[in-house]
């Protein structure tokens, strides 16, 4: 196991990736951070806290669920069976700027199944993308506009994690 | 919000709830309350099921599961093929297992049936390859009618342990009745069953429930109370004296109610004999959820067609595991 962010540095992480929303997104736009299940919420709502003392106003957050539009869901060669989660968006996304937050960036699936989820609820004025971590395997045409740490070389039997407090008790990332 | 714990769907057929666990219960809530957030959507629609074919082969009238099961698969981008009975070759000959084993050759995926004839789901199950959903067989099971009624319970009250849960009325020829016995009591509630004796059904003893033939004796111990309909075309010689004297006795009036807990709810599984098993002021009044029960039924009826195709995938999965080891 190869330790690649420590607790200081995830916090710095996030620190500068909401340095470079607000400088990057105009100032008289409203935004809102959507997180992905599982910990691309908690991404969402740290983003969100760092925002809001920055601008000093409220940026609110939500999570969303894409498990039924998953590409896999009717993929005999699909991972196991998934669990429904919830979608709780407790605010309008029409012309908002929609910041989807998601812990790792891989092959950019969830991503892609995440865009359809959330035109599904409205019509936000444009979708970003913010990740934590930044991993190579891509297998669609999809890029983060905001990330933590980029990863350039993985082994290929080894997978990148995100630990959070609040899912799993400790701040961490690691190569396992 | 209930922890969605990680949980292996495993049956591709849902045939009735007598030999479901509770977990396998709460599983499917959780999995419907996952599905609201659909039915509140602008685009009220998932690609869950999509290519999916899904038919809905029904042999006894139906409105609101007819529907409720169109409308739930179409949630899910499944194609809906509709059959009835009127208009097919059953009308020539055909038994429903070659009707059956036609529409599976023509791609059918889940197969949701109702049939006049307990057991019929099961038959069918042992018989073709595509998932099987009862929608109602004889007097047996309608375990989606149940699950919506536990459903709209367990999301008023939060948990169904320790209520009191009445089911009154025509019990003996009641499918929803005895589906609803094993969620309620699965659940943890305490099932009373009201009716007058000769619509009991024999061996009820056996059900784990408790039995009145008087609704003032327990009324005011109820938190919820679940009218039956009054199913005159299943009713054989005279089971009570006269309709009014039934009204009067088992119906639940605006007089009854004034001597119920102010929070009961009150259900009915529809469709509603007005003024005979249940007042209109009842009805339509502050404690009725009869319309909730009919939205809550799409949400239930998307999450066992997710969750049996789900199963049927994972079956498919294991199977190329298997192919790939040996």
């Amino acid at each position: 196991m190869e330790i690649v962010l420590g607790s200081d540095k995830i916090n710095e992480c996030i620190g500068l990736m909401a340095d470079s929303i607000i400088s990057q997104i105009p100032k008289n736009q409203a935004i809102a951070i959507i997180g992905i299940p599982s910990r691309g919420e908690i991404l969402a709502e740290r983003l969100s806290s760092e925002l809001s003392s920055r601008l000093k106003t409220e940026i609110p957050f939500g999570q969303l669920d894409i498990t039924l539009f998953r590409d896999d869901l009717n993929d005999p060669h699909g991972k196991s069976q998934p669990i429904v989660g919830s979608t709780e968006i407790g605010f309008d996304i029409d012309d908002k700027i929609i910041i989807l937050a998601d812990d790792v960036l891989y092959t950019g699936r969830s991503t892609r199944a995440a865009m359809d989820a959330l035109v599904a609820l409205g019509r936000p004025r444009a979708l970003r993308l913010a990740v934590l971590i930044d991993r190579p395997g891509r297998e669609l045409p999809i890029q983060a506009d905001f990330t933590g740490k980029k990863i350039d070389h993985i082994p290929d039997e080894k997978t990148v994690q995100v630990n959070f407090v609040e899912s799993d008790g400790k701040d961490q990332v690691i190569i396992i | 919000m209930l922890k969605k714990k990680q949980f292996v769907w495993k049956r591709k057929n849902l045939l009735g709830l007598r030999n479901l666990s509770r977990e396998e219960i709460e599983h499917i809530l959780n999995t419907a309350e996952g599905f609201e957030q659909i039915t509140s959507r602008a685009i009220k629609k998932a690609p869950a099921l999509q290519g999916k074919v899904v038919v809905n082969l029904f042999f006894e009238d139906s409105t609101r599961t007819r529907n409720s099961f169109a409308i739930a698969a179409n949630r899910l981008s499944a194609d809906v093929v509709e059959f009835t009975q009127k208009n097919s070759s059953v009308s020539k000959g055909e038994t429903l297992l070659d009707t059956a084993k036609n529409l599976e050759a023509m791609g059918s995926d889940i197969v949701i049936i109702r049939h006049n004839a307990g057991g019929t789901p099961k038959f069918l199950s042992k018989n073709i390859n595509s998932c099987v959903v009862n929608a109602g067989d004889g007097f047996c099971e309608h375990p989606t009618q149940a699950l919506l009624d536990v459903y709209t319970i367990w999301k008023i009250k939060g948990s169904l342990d320790g209520l009191k849960i009445a089911i009154v009325g025509d019990i003996a020829h009641s499918r929803v009745a005895r589906s609803d016995i094993y969620a309620m009591t699965k659940l943890g509630a305490e099932v009373i069953l009201i009716a007058p004796p000769t619509l009991m059904p024999p061996a009820v003893e056996k059900l784990g429930v408790r039995v009145s033939y008087s609704l003032d004796e327990v009324m005011e111990e109820l938190d919820v109370i679940n009218m039956l309909r009054i199913q005159f075309e299943r009713l054989g010689a005279n089971p009570f004296p006269s309709v009014k004297e039934y009204s009067h006795s088992f119906g639940l009036t605006v007089d009854r109610m004034k001597r119920a807990k102010k929070d009961i709810i009150v259900m009915h599984p529809g469709p509603i004999n007005r003024g005979l098993e249940i007042e209109s002021e009842v009805a339509d009044g502050p404690n009725s959820v009869i319309l909730q029960q009919v939205t809550n039924g799409i949400t239930i009826r998307m999450a066992v067609l997710f969750l049996v195709n789900q199963a049927a995938m994972t079956r498919e999965k294991i199977k190329i595991k298997k192919e790939s080891l040996a």
